[in-house]
């Protein structure tokens, strides 16, 4: 602590992520922040993770400051073991090959529920955005973590539209519609790490980042959030860790 | 809410999709065309879809030319839909677009141009998830009306397609499953690295959806960056992904991803996808009619089309795209 690192908050976000993913894992990422912390697991502590690209490849390593455009570029395909069609690749999902499911995201809710499809009512929505992607299988199907902003319009209560499910009204809701496998696991944010209540399925905070106290988390959070009873305190990036995320975007694309 | 009218999505009955394949000349025959006769491939309100994914292996040629040669009300489909989608909707040879996301990509924001044609109800875009349109296309080429799938179950994504999906519980198991109505194009775009003049494609790199695609579809116009002989296919033939029978016309067309890429042989267009895009999503109607203009309805050819984004964007994106061996 005595070397105190600048880091902005989405380098945070890049390395809490990365801390949580552990060496061995098979981890479905996106690009952005989640591509970002699984390459710095495999450059740290994880050198035997595997990335899985919803464009069909599987163990890319990723070329420093050629960071992909999205899941389905030939960037992707970068010293890969494999390349496989799209359908392939997420049905690995399915079949139960992979370990963590690993996105960003627009707004979520109480209960773990994603939306990335509209903001207000779906018939005469304010904002059509882009949709799921792969995003509802991808939660559907296997744990997630997701990494976003901590901000009050994005933790909502209720999100105006389930894309990718969560744990859907809470309970055991999740596996009376069918989806009885996976779940979310973690949400880290710019201020504290996530997790669910293990009965209720609601967001619980697990981690709280350095120098944040609960009251800031309950002010930026849309709805009522308690602290686990194993409530801990996360420690702050490492310039090493910092170090390696400035090579892999030294434009700063996703992590400015 | 459901987003789909019930016939939308229903499948083809068996046997009339049988007549049809039946019914097509499957013999070993050259198809080679250029872009304008396959255009004429295309009627007007036919089911589209669209290979490759968002900025790969996009087949942007073939689409330039249905707009040039104004088809109007196709329905297009596509794993993921980025720029493709702005031209279609703008345009007006499209009104209805069933993928799992559509922007123009991740780093450029939402597509202004999507959200101004959807939010004023101009056009639709249905959304299903990502596997969810991949099996759909499988389930076409498999000649089966559904397949069962464990994702898209419980959210909103399955609940707006209303009727179009179904619930069922497993016979064997007692598992809550969602069936995925099969989907059977009427025409398939597709662009390849190189193909024969008989439409024996070879794919370099990422497959995406197209080979089910292929399959599934009713008739596959193939543009292909090169065309080797059938001897040259004939000495590697595990490398074929889509076999000739399935095509009905081969199109070369270098550089036929433009502004997009083609695996191994050039990037996207970065520059020319930031100037557009902020072009497009500065101004979605005035803006994007200027692209059209510009870009698609004044070119004299394809060719015209890629001297306009120039001979250095074209050397940066082949630069860029055949480095992908590079240690």
């Amino acid at each position: 602590m005595t070397e105190r690192a600048n880091y902005t908050a989405s380098e945070l976000l890049a390395v809490m992520s990365a801390r949580l993913l552990k060496e061995g894992q098979i981890v479905f990422a996106g690009v952005g922040i989640p591509l970002l912390a699984a390459t710095l697991a495999q450059r740290t502590h994880a050198p035997g993770l595997t990335i899985l690209f919803e464009g069909g490849v599987i163990g890319p390593f990723i070329v420093p400051g050629e960071l992909p455009p999205s899941t389905n570029e030939q960037r992707c395909a970068r010293r890969a073991n494999m390349v496989m069609p799209i359908t392939d690749v997420l049905l690995l999902l399915q079949r139960g090959y992979v370990d963590v499911g690993f996105m960003g995201g627009a707004q979520i809710d109480r209960h773990g529920n994603l939306n990335s499809s509209f903001i207000g009512d779906a018939d005469n929505p304010k904002v059509r955005l882009p949709g799921t992607g792969g995003g509802n299988d991808i939660s559907s199907l296997t744990q997630m973590i997701v990494a976003m902003k901590h901000e009050k319009r994005r933790f909502v209560d209720k999100v105006d539209y389930v894309t990718s499910p969560g744990y859907l009204s809470g309970g055991d809701s999740r596996a009376q519609s069918g989806l009885i496998a996976g779940g979310m696991y973690r949400v880290v944010t710019d201020l504290a790490i996530l997790g669910f209540d293990s009965q209720s399925h609601e967001m619980v905070v697990c981690a709280l980042h350095p120098g944040v106290e609960m009251d800031r988390v309950r002010d930026n959070t849309g709805f009522e959030i308690v602290a686990s009873p194993e409530i801990t305190r996360t420690e702050p990036p490492r310039l090493d860790e910092l170090k390696v995320l400035r090579e892999l975007d030294p434009e700063r694309l996703y992590t400015a | 809410m459901a987003n789909l009218t019930n016939d939308e999505a229903r499948p083809k009955p068996y046997l009339e999709l049988r007549h049809e394949t039946q019914a097509r000349d499957r013999s070993l025959r050259e198809k080679v065309m250029s872009l304008e006769e396959a255009a004429t491939l295309v009627n007007n309100g036919e089911h589209v879809a669209i290979g490759g994914c968002t900025m790969s292996r996009t087949p942007m040629a073939m689409i330039w030319a249905l707009i040039r040669a104004g088809r109007r009300d196709l329905t297009v489909s596509r794993s993921i839909t980025s720029s493709d989608g702005d031209w279609l909707f703008a345009s007006g040879a499209c009104s209805h677009i069933i993928t799992s996301w559509f922007t123009q990509g991740i780093v450029w924001g939402i597509s202004k141009v999507m959200r101004h044609y959807t939010e004023t109800k101009m056009a639709r875009f249905t959304e299903w998830s990502h596997m969810a349109m991949g099996l759909r296309y499988r389930a076409g080429a498999m000649g089966v009306p559904f397949v069962p799938v464990r994702s898209m179950i419980g959210s909103d994504v399955a609940g707006r397609l209303g009727e179009a999906v179904k619930e069922m519980i497993c016979p064997f198991t007692g598992e809550r499953l969602l069936l995925l109505p099969a989907l059977n194009p009427d025409v398939a775009l597709i662009h390849v690295q190189r193909a024969d003049p008989y439409g024996n494609a070879q794919i370099d790199g990422l497959q995406f959806m197209d080979i089910d695609i292929a399959m599934a579809a009713k008739r596959v116009i193939l543009t292909t960056e090169r065309i080797i002989s059938n001897d040259r296919i004939r000495r590697a033939p595990d490398r074929t992904l889509i076999p000739f029978f399935t095509v009905d016309a081969v199109v070369e067309v270098p550089f036929g991803c433009a502004p997009h890429e083609c695996y191994g042989l050039y990037e996207p267009f970065f520059d020319h996808m930031g100037f557009y895009t902020s072009q497009v999503n500065g101004d979605p109607v005035d803006g994007m009619q200027a692209y059209l203009r510009d870009y698609i309805r004044e070119p004299k050819n394809w060719t015209d089309y890629l001297a306009k984004l120039g001979v250095e964007a074209m050397l940066d994106a082949a630069r860029r795209g055949r480095s992908i061996d590079n240690d």
